[in-house]
């Protein structure tokens, strides 16, 4: 290969920007949660590991860690799963289907903060969208002031938001698959669900891996839907950490501690990823000796 | 009994639509009740009569500037769509068409860098934009968005799947580099440049946690940004004048979708998943 220097050149805008407003920005990080630095204080003494001892004692924290936790492990699963099953119907020669396939983005691209006004709009109790049907049944809840209430009110409106981006990718996969896998199946006189089990999901693996780590890193990171519509509340119950180093940092303005706060979740993340790419490889080497 | 199955798949379709559009409608129904109304029940939710004057209020109050908001929104994302693509078609032009020492390395870099912009970066980049000078100013607003390691991503699927024939020939007639980045390469790459372009506007249109970190003053704010303050001021219960707002911020994102919802689709193939 000749090699080809200019390159340097074609790359360095983009490359001396991501270090300006990345790499930097992560190592100033590192450097600030050795600190005790307030943004209020012009005294910033070094205290070593200090902000993370505290962070390893703070209730607050784990408890913020524990709200994203299982508003993660429900909202991406159920989300994936209705994702796919919106997938297979829109995946049929039907006239039409592209319409639904806009229409179902839409959530997707509106205004975060103007969604969450709409679903404040739609939990309220009494009159709003919701409980509107309830009361018939003599029902009425006050879903995002109540505490054992209001983390699901958030996780469906992020099955409703996330839907069209995670079905889109979803039929990518779906398209992907060549017909002969199908062929081959319905030769061997398979059922439509046997071949969904065993030719359809097999070759989803992938699709199915980049939807569940890019929904997991950003479930894990949710703050427009909590700011605008509980703050947190109540009790906590929905003080998820993306809200919670927020806080910290720019309503304490503890920004030592907010940083140490999250390189923990940074690396949560990272240990999240890469126990899912682990998963999904010894799946896919599963399938390739079941076929061989 | 196929014809069943196909009724019962529109059917089906159908519904989930009107389940994901229904908050939507009622937001106009709702925006358009007289201001400070209580909160229209189910079966007065067609108002009397339409109320365009709460768009009017809206769009004119003194101490919240719409127009304004409008405004600042325009620019800052004209101006970073159009930089990051550039920045990024540059970048990935170097990636998938050149070979240099460290090239894939610092690919990688832009990979990882995806994962983790947010909540770290959050912090020492409002520090280091403060120390520039820039809070409260577009140079905020801007620059710390000319990047994207996604459209990097994009631009670089695409440009890797151009045959080297048509370079080779631009090469044979002497052209350098910029010349078949800037003639024979973006030239074949319409479909990379309005998908990267349509991800980037929404992205951009719509964020909500730089714009509030970075601004404090009225005139500063962004369409998103003003809406939340405008929320925190005059909505507390004023449902009607409230869902005004969120349609005037829903109603030009809706028609840019509109415009751009094809290059959703085809982008997520391309660059979603190779």
């Amino acid at each position: 290969m000749k090699q080809r220097p200019i390159g340097y050149l074609f790359i360095a805008p983009a490359t001396i920007h991501l270090l300006l407003f990345a790499w930097i920005p992560i190592a100033y990080a590192a450097y600030l949660s050795l600190f005790k630095w307030d943004l209020l204080k012009d005294s910033k003494p070094f205290i070593g590991l200090k902000n993370y001892a505290d962070t390893f004692q703070d209730q607050a924290f784990w408890n913020a860690m524990w709200n994203s936790t299982r508003y993660t492990l429900v909202s991406v699963p159920v989300g994936m799963v209705v994702a796919l099953f919106v997938a297979l119907m829109i995946n049929q020669k039907l006239r039409g289907v592209t319409l639904f396939r806009t229409l179902y983005y839409i959530p997707a691209i509106s205004s975060g903060v103007a969604v969450s006004m709409l679903w404040i709009y739609v939990y309220l109790p009494e009159h709003g969208l919701i409980n509107t049907f309830l009361m018939r049944f003599g029902q009425n809840i006050d879903f995002l002031s109540h505490p054992s209430w209001a983390m699901w009110a958030l996780v469906f409106m992020s099955i409703w938001t996330g839907l069209g981006p995670r079905m889109i990718l979803f039929l990518a996969g779906l398209i992907a698959i060549p017909t002969s896998l199908y062929e081959a199946a319905d030769l061997d006189g398979s059922t439509p669900w046997k071949t969904f089990w065993h030719v359809t999901l097999p070759m989803l693996v992938p699709t199915t891996f980049f939807v569940l780590v890019t929904s997991t890193i950003s479930a894990f990171q949710i703050f427009t839907p909590v700011y605008m519509m509980t703050r947190g509340g109540p009790e906590g119950t929905t003080d998820v950490v993306g809200y919670h180093i927020y806080s910290e940092a720019w309503e304490k303005f503890h920004v030592g501690l907010a940083s140490a706060k999250s390189f923990i979740l940074l690396l949560a993340i990272l240990a999240v990823a890469y126990w899912q790419f682990r998963a999904m490889k010894s799946q896919l080497e599963g399938y390739s000796t079941a076929v061989s | 009994m196929k014809s069943l199955r196909v009724t019962l798949l529109y059917v089906g379709l159908t519904a989930l639509a009107a389940f994901l559009l229904a908050p939507f409608v009622w937001m106009v129904l709702v925006s358009l009740h007289p201001s400070k109304a209580p909160i229209p029940t189910m079966d007065k939710l067609w108002p009397e009569r339409f109320h365009w004057e709460n768009y009017a209020f809206v769009l004119s109050m003194p101490d919240i500037p719409v127009a304004r908001f409008f405004f600042n929104s325009i620019v800052v994302t004209t101006v970073v769509v159009a930089g990051q693509l550039l920045v990024a078609s540059l970048a990935a032009y170097g990636f998938a068409r050149l070979t240099f020492r460290g090239r894939d390395f610092i690919f990688l870099m832009f990979l990882l860098s995806m994962m983790f912009a947010g909540p770290v970066t959050q912090i020492p980049v409002y520090l280091m934009v403060r120390w520039f000078g820039w809070l409260n100013t577009y140079a905020a607003l801007i620059v710390p968005g000319l990047g994207s390691a996604f459209s990097v991503f994009l631009f670089r699927q695409f440009f890797a799947a151009i045959p080297k024939e048509l370079e080779e020939a631009a090469r044979m007639d002497g052209a350098g580099d910029l010349r078949i980045y800037a003639q024979v390469i973006m030239p074949l790459s319409k479909a990379a440049l309005a998908t990267a372009g349509a991800f980037s506007f929404f992205a951009v249109w719509t964020d909500f946690f730089w714009p509030l970190l970075a601004t404090n003053s009225m005139e500063m704010r962004t369409l998103e940004v003003g809406l939340s303050v405008f929320k925190n001021s005059y909505g507390a219960t004023n449902w009607p004048l409230q869902m005004t707002a969120a349609v005037v911020v829903m109603l030009p994102l809706l028609v840019a979708f509109l415009f751009t919802q094809r290059y959703f689709t085809k982008g997520i193939m391309l660059g979603g998943l190779k």
